[in-house]
C-alpha cells in the first residue's frame, strides 16, 4: 500500500460520510445534539480537498497527518480533536516510508486508538468510537497473526467494527454529551462508533480497489 | 428519537452561513465595542488594554453568550463555533494571541467534551508560543449526576457570572493567577438547573432536536437541545421555581443567611414577562429559606436557540465577588456603571 491507498481511503470516507450524513445526524439527535453528520461531512470534505491539492510524492504518513490537522481545524466539537488526533497519530506511526504493509497499518491503527483514548479517556463499553475501533483492531491483529490475506483481514475488521457499533445500542453512555442522559441513552446506537465503522469500511474498500 | 416535521421558519439566507452572517451583524451593531476578524473567525474587543486577557468560546446558538460579552470589563475575545459545536483550536489560539498583552490569558471553558478538548489543544499551542494560559473549567449544572460515569457537570449559567467577575478583576489589574482564581471561585460558589418547555431547531438540521408533547416539560436540560434527565407534566411557575431552588440549594449548601445572586436565565423562547414572574417566585422562596438575594440578573443570556424554558443559577456572594459584580461593564449584552 502506498500514497494512493491513503488518497482512496480519505475520498471513500468523504463519500460515505456525505452519503450517511442524515443517518449520522439522526443517531446524534437521539442522544446528542444532532450535528454529527453535518460536522463529519464538513471535515472530510475539507480533507478530500486538502489531499487533492497534494502531489503524489507526499508519503502516506504525511498525508494522514495532513488529514488529521485538517479535521482538527474544520470539524470542531469532540469529533474534530478525536478523529484529528487519531489520523495524526496514525500518520506519525507510518513515518516517512513510501510504502506500508498490513503490520504497519495495524500499528498505525493502534496508535490512532491510543491517541483517542489519551485525549478522551474513554474505556471499552463507554458507548463511544472506541467500541467500534477496538474490536476492529483486535480482529485485524488476529487475522494477520493467523496469516490471513490483508483484504480478508480488513473485511473481518470492518465486520467487527460494525458489530461493535451495533453493540453500543444497549449500553449506557459514560462519555460525551450522551452521558448526560443517563439511562435514557440506552437503546440508541452511538453516532461516533457508527462513523468509526464507516471509516473502517472505507479503508477496506480503498485497499480492495488498490489490489 | 422521532423528530416532528415542523416547517422551519427562521430569518436565514443560507443555513450554512448563519454563524458568520450573525457575527458580522453583531459587529456592525456594536462597532464601538467589538471587531469581527473574519479571517480568524473571532470577535475581539476594540479597545486593547494592558491587562490579563480573557477569552471564552463555544458553540453558537447560545447568544448573546459569548460574543455579546466582549467589551470593557468582561471578555477580550470570543471564539464562536458552528451552532452547538465547539470552535477549533486555531480560533482559540488566534484569540489568545490577539488579546495577550504579555500578562497572560485566561481561558473560560465550559465543561463539554468538545470544548475541553479543543481548548486543551489551543492552550498547548499557546504555551509553545510563549503565552501563559490559565484554563478555568465551568461545571455548574447540578442536573448531571454520577459525574464518575458521565462527562461531568455541564457549564451553563455560571459562565456568564464568571466572565463578568473575572473580567472586572482583569480590568482592575489583577494578575493571571488572581483572575483565574476568581473565575474558579465563582464556579465553586454557583449551581444551576434548567427546565425546557419546548425543543429547538438547529438551522442546519431544520427540525426540532426532540419532541416535547403539550403538557410536558423536560427537566434537567442543558443548553444544546439535548434531552434532559427526565420528562414530567408541565408544572406551574411556582412549582418550577421550587424544583429549581431545591436542586441548586441542596447541592450548593450555602451558609445560613448567605448573600446570594439569583440569575434567572431564559433559554431563548420564553418572554421576559414570564422570566420576571419566575424571578418573583424564586426571590420570595429564597428569602423564606433564609437566604439574602443582594444582586440579581434576569434575562436571556445563555440560550439554546428558540427553546422555551429557563434556568436558575444561584451564586453565593462574598464582599469581593459583589464588588466585582458591581464594577462597570460595557458589552453588547451586559452594560452598567460609569
Amino acid at each position: 500500500m502506498r500514497t494512493t491507498t491513503i488518497h482512496a481511503w480519505m475520498t471513500t470516507i468523504a463519500e460515505s460520510v456525505k452519503d450517511q450524513r442524515d443517518y449520522l445526524t439522526q443517531l446524534d439527535a437521539a442522544i446528542g445534539d444532532g450535528d454529527h453528520g453535518v460536522n463529519m461531512d464538513r471535515g472530510f470534505d475539507a480533507v478530500a480537498k486538502a489531499l487533492a491539492a497534494q502531489d503524489g510524492a507526499v508519503p502516506p504518513g504525511k498525508l494522514l497527518t495532513l488529514a488529521g490537522k485538517t479535521l482538527v481545524s474544520t470539524v470542531g466539537g469532540a469529533s474534530g480533536p478525536l478523529w484529528g488526533t487519531a489520523f495524526r497519530r496514525a500518520g506519525r506511526a507510518l513515518g516517512d516510508a513510501d510504502e506500508f504493509d498490513g503490520q504497519d497499518l495495524l500499528a498505525a491503527l493502534r496508535a490512532a486508538l491510543e491517541g483517542v483514548v489519551d485525549l478522551g479517556a474513554a474505556q471499552p463499553g463507554d458507548k463511544t468510537m472506541v467500541d467500534a475501533l477496538g474490536p476492529a483492531i483486535d480482529s485485524l491483529a488476529g487475522s494477520l497473526d493467523a496469516g490471513e490475506p490483508l483484504d480478508r483481514a480488513l473485511a473481518a475488521a470492518t465486520a467487527a467494527a460494525e458489530e461493535g457499533a451495533r453493540a453500543t445500542v444497549p449500553l449506557q453512555a459514560r462519555k460525551g454529551r450522551a452521558s448526560y442522559l443517563g439511562e435514557r441513552s440506552i437503546g440508541h446506537q452511538d453516532p461516533g462508533a457508527t462513523s468509526a465503522a464507516l471509516i473502517m469500511a472505507a479503508l477496506q474498500r480503498a485497499v480492495e480497489r488498490e489490489s | 428519537m422521532a423528530t416532528v416535521a415542523t416547517p422551519m421558519k427562521k430569518l436565514l439566507n443560507d443555513p450554512a452561513e448563519v454563524v458568520r452572517e450573525s457575527l458580522a451583524g453583531l459587529a456592525a451593531a456594536h462597532a464601538d465595542l467589538v471587531r469581527y476578524d473574519t479571517e480568524e473567525q473571532i470577535l475581539v474587543r476594540v479597545a486593547p488594554a494592558d491587562k490579563v486577557g480573557l477569552v471564552s468560546g463555544g458553540g453558537s446558538g447560545h447568544e448573546p453568550m459569548h460574543g455579546g460579552f466582549v467589551g470593557i470589563g468582561m471578555l477580550d475575545a470570543a471564539c464562536p463555533g458552528e451552532v452547538f459545536t465547539s470552535p477549533v483550536p486555531e480560533q482559540m489560539l488566534a484569540a489568545t494571541k490577539a488579546v495577550n498583552a504579555g500578562k497572560g490569558v485566561v481561558h473560560i471553558v465550559k465543561n463539554y467534551t468538545g470544548d475541553v478538548m479543543n481548548f486543551k489543544l489551543a492552550a498547548e499551542d499557546a504555551l509553545d508560543e510563549g503565552i501563559d494560559v490559565e484554563s478555568v473549567l465551568i461545571d455548574d449544572d447540578v442536573a448531571v449526576q454520577d459525574s464518575l460515569y458521565t462527562a461531568g457537570r455541564r457549564g451553563v449559567g455560571a459562565t456568564v457570572l464568571a466572565e463578568k467577575i473575572a473580567g472586572a478583576a482583569a480590568e482592575r489589574g489583577d494578575d493571571l493567577a488572581a483572575v483565574a482564581g476568581l473565575a474558579r471561585r465563582v464556579n465553586e460558589k454557583a449551581r444551576s438547573y434548567g427546565v425546557a418547555l419546548s425543543s429547538c431547531i438547529p438551522p442546519a438540521a431544520g427540525a426540532p432536536i426532540f419532541d416535547l408533547p403539550d403538557g410536558e416539560m423536560e427537566v434537567g436540560i442543558g443548553i444544546h437541545g439535548e434531552p434532559g434527565r427526565e420528562r414530567r407534566p408541565l408544572g406551574s411557575a411556582a412549582e418550577i421555581a421550587e424544583l429549581m431552588i431545591e436542586a441548586v440549594v441542596s447541592d450548593l449548601a450555602p451558609a445560613d443567611g448567605a448573600a446570594v445572586l439569583p440569575f434567572v436565565n431564559g433559554m431563548g423562547g420564553t418572554p421576559q414577562l414570564e422570566l420576571y414572574l419566575l424571578y418573583g417566585e424564586i426571590e420570595r422562596r429564597l428569602r423564606e429559606r433564609g437566604l439574602r438575594p443582594e444582586r440579581r440578573l434576569v434575562g436571556s443570556y445563555i440560550t439554546s436557540l428558540e427553546m422555551a424554558g429557563a434556568s436558575l443559577t444561584l451564586l453565593e456572594l462574598d464582599d469581593e465577588l459583589t464588588t466585582l459584580w458591581d464594577a462597570p461593564v460595557h458589552t453588547p449584552a451586559l452594560h452598567w456603571g460609569a
